[in-house]
């Protein structure tokens, strides 16, 4: 394996990662301060590269796209917090996981009907397209780069809003005890709708962006929603710095078992075989990482609450 | 709650899915005896999931996984029968078969292992860990399913003769349906017997309160590891009867919309209901067959349909059949 394809999958693994964690941090927010498990967040994932695609195309500017983008996202999860999801918080799980899985269907069939059901595509802004050089020779394209710039600057924001303003602090109080912030003054229904609709922004900015890199369809926020399940688990639900290293985690791993794995078994066995068996257990690792976490840690790496 | 109505709702029920398969063989329809071998068989899926998620307070999100095992011990085993290759060549030598009972308790088997094993490691978690837990587990198989070429990988796996059973022609559409109904009374005694015993005690005693049945020197953790492994046993022989039915096994049972789809059927028709599960598998299954015939955007229907349910109507079909369930 030369130095390039090596620093070459390990930004994919770490672009992957920062998209994974600008999905993870909404769901572990909302499930921290509302104790809500949001199956249709991938949903709100897919509405924002929808809306993303269907602006950039309509009006041929690639930066409206992503600002109509997580704006749809953020208004499409208010509207479905303020009719659906405040009647659930004190429901148990099962009740949650049936209505949000319900979402879906809604959310799924909707964006078919509105958009149709051929994929949408979306480029990448010329002032981001072309590529540098990395080290050991290889080119990598600038949008990615970009990403992983743009998925740090999101991590980084969040994390001053969190801990350095007023909005944040009450968050981190709903986090340890909703009752009393709601007795002491604080509109609680506001929050959670908020809390709700920045988490919403954040997974919608992340499709926007995946748009350019994928087609844009019905159905591409599932496999990022159960990444980013797999990420919570590992990093601690309710924890957003756990959300953070577990997602880098989980890229980086799946991204390098998918190169290293086929090329370790080609030293013993045919290249066809071996590419095989290769991508059938690369596809498996992140969960047999998650296992491992588990049975060291069954409160993932940074637990919330203690 | 009221049990005699219960029992009797019950009992209306499975009658009314028998007679309605011997309606329609009568009138010379074969699809809708099909459709009603489809209904026993997703019932007995959520009979099996009921048992876990209704009784053992258990909400796993990934027991397509182990109906799409069910599906694909049948399907491989099949295909070693069908191409006279056998499945094992070393330190034995195993063959394929084409019978049905002993596909059923490779089947069984196989889901057992993956249960206890998945189990062991979901158990130690508890609330939403496990749920996601769980979908993460059956995720992993469906990955798996779909990048090992060795049996059909994306495409799946056909199964070009249905699997035989003694005395019986299965490809009679009613005979294969007696099957399937008769793999669901099975199911059903097996698990009313089994509630009804100190195993279900224990069982309803550790979802209600685990920290007294441990106090009363009962250890939580294996009993709902063997609830666990019992729900995935029987949710596996729904796969391997659904895979004969279709004669085609895909990834597409491993899938978390089937995991998905198995919750559905168990809160739709009632939690913690015992025929609760087919209550709801067949209303699913008439929604899809008559609003899905009519108008192609019926998930949207039914994704609205179930908000409703969720949000206004608890309590599901037998709850509306046998009045609401006691508080617990």
């Amino acid at each position: 394996m030369t130095l390039a394809l090596l620093v070459e999958q390990i930004l994919n693994g770490v672009q992957l990662g920062v998209m994974l964690f600008l999905t993870a941090a909404g769901l572990t927010l909302v499930f921290g301060v509302m104790g809500l498990i949001n199956l249709a967040h991938g949903s709100l994932f897919m509405t924002g590269a929808f809306v993303c695609a269907w602006v950039a195309g309509t009006t041929g500017s690639f930066w409206l796209g992503l600002g109509a983008g997580a704006l749809a996202a953020a208004a499409a999860g208010a509207v479905v917090e303020m009719l659906v999801l405040r009647r659930l918080y004190d429901r148990d799980h099962l009740d949650q996981v049936l209505a949000t899985f319900a979402l879906i269907l809604v959310f799924s069939e909707g964006a078919r009907w509105i958009f149709g059901p051929q994929p949408l595509w979306l480029d990448a802004p010329a002032a981001l397209s072309g590529a540098v050089s990395l080290p050991g020779g290889a080119a990598y394209p600038i949008y990615r780069l970009a990403i992983i710039g743009a998925g740090i600057g999101a991590a980084l924001l969040l994390w001053a809003l969190i801990s350095r303003t007023r909005l944040g602090m009450r968050i981190r109080a709903g986090e340890s005890d909703r009752e009393m912030i709601g007795a002491l003054g604080v509109d609680i229904r506001t929050l959670y709708t908020l809390v709700f609709a920045l988490g919403a922004g954040l997974a919608g900015f992340a499709g926007a962006m995946v748009g350019a890199l994928q087609s844009v369809q019905v159905g591409m926020g599932e496999p990022v929603l159960i990444l980013a399940f797999v990420v919570i688990v590992i990093g601690g639900i309710g924890s957003v710095k756990g959300a953070f290293v577990g997602a880098l985690l989980v890229g980086v791993v799946d991204t390098m078992g998918r190169v290293l794995l086929p090329m370790g078994f080609s030293n013993f066995m045919p290249p066809s075989e071996a590419s095989g068996v290769g991508a059938a257990l690369a596809s498996m690792l992140i969960y047999v990482l998650m296992a491992g976490v588990l049975v060291w840690r069954p409160q993932g790496l940074f637990p919330a609450h203690g | 709650m009221d049990k005699t109505r219960e029992m009797v709702a019950s009992v209306v029920l499975l009658a009314a899915l028998a007679g309605a398969a011997l309606w329609a063989d009568a009138a010379g329809e074969p699809f809708y005896v099909n459709l009603a071998s489809r209904v026993a068989i997703l019932g007995l899926a959520g009979v099996g999931l009921n048992l876990a998620l209704g009784f053992g307070g258990m909400v796993s999100f990934g027991h397509a996984a182990f109906f799409g095992l069910g599906g694909y011990a049948c399907g491989i085993i099949a295909w070693h029968a069908g191409n006279y290759e056998p499945i094992l060549t070393w330190p034995f030598e195993v063959e394929g078969t084409d019978r049905m009972p002993p596909i059923w308790g490779v089947a069984a088997l196989v889901c057992g292992l993956a249960a206890a094993a998945i189990g062991a490691l979901s158990l130690r978690t508890s609330g939403v860990y496990f749920i996601m837990i769980t979908l993460a587990f059956a995720q992993m198989i469906y990955w798996f399913a779909i990048s090992w070429p060795a049996y059909g990988g994306e495409d799946g796996l056909s199964i070009y003769v249905r699997n035989g059973f003694p005395g019986l022609d299965t490809y009679d559409a009613l005979s294969f349906f007696g099957i399937a109904f008769g793999a669901l009374l099975v199911a059903l005694a097996v698990s009313g017997r089994l509630l009804g015993s100190r195993f279900g005690a224990a069982l309803t005693m550790a979802r209600l309160n685990p920290v007294r049945l441990a106090t009363a020197g009962i250890d939580p953790f294996p009993v709902r590891l063997t609830g666990f492994v019992i729900s995935a046993v029987i949710t596996g022989w729904a796969g391997a009867l659904y895979a004969d039915l279709n004669g085609f096994v895909s990834p597409t049972m491993l899938s978390w919309h089937l995991s998905g789809e198995l919750i559905v059927f168990v809160i739709l028709g009632g939690v913690g209901r015992l025929v609760g599960p087919v209550a709801g598998a067949a209303a699913y299954v008439l929604l899809e067959t008559f609003v899905g015939g009519a108008t192609e955007r019926w998930p949207l229907i039914l994704g609205l349909a179930l908000l409703g349910v969720v949000l206004f109507a608890r309590g599901g079909i037998m709850g509306a059949l046998a009045g609401r369930a006691r508080h617990d």
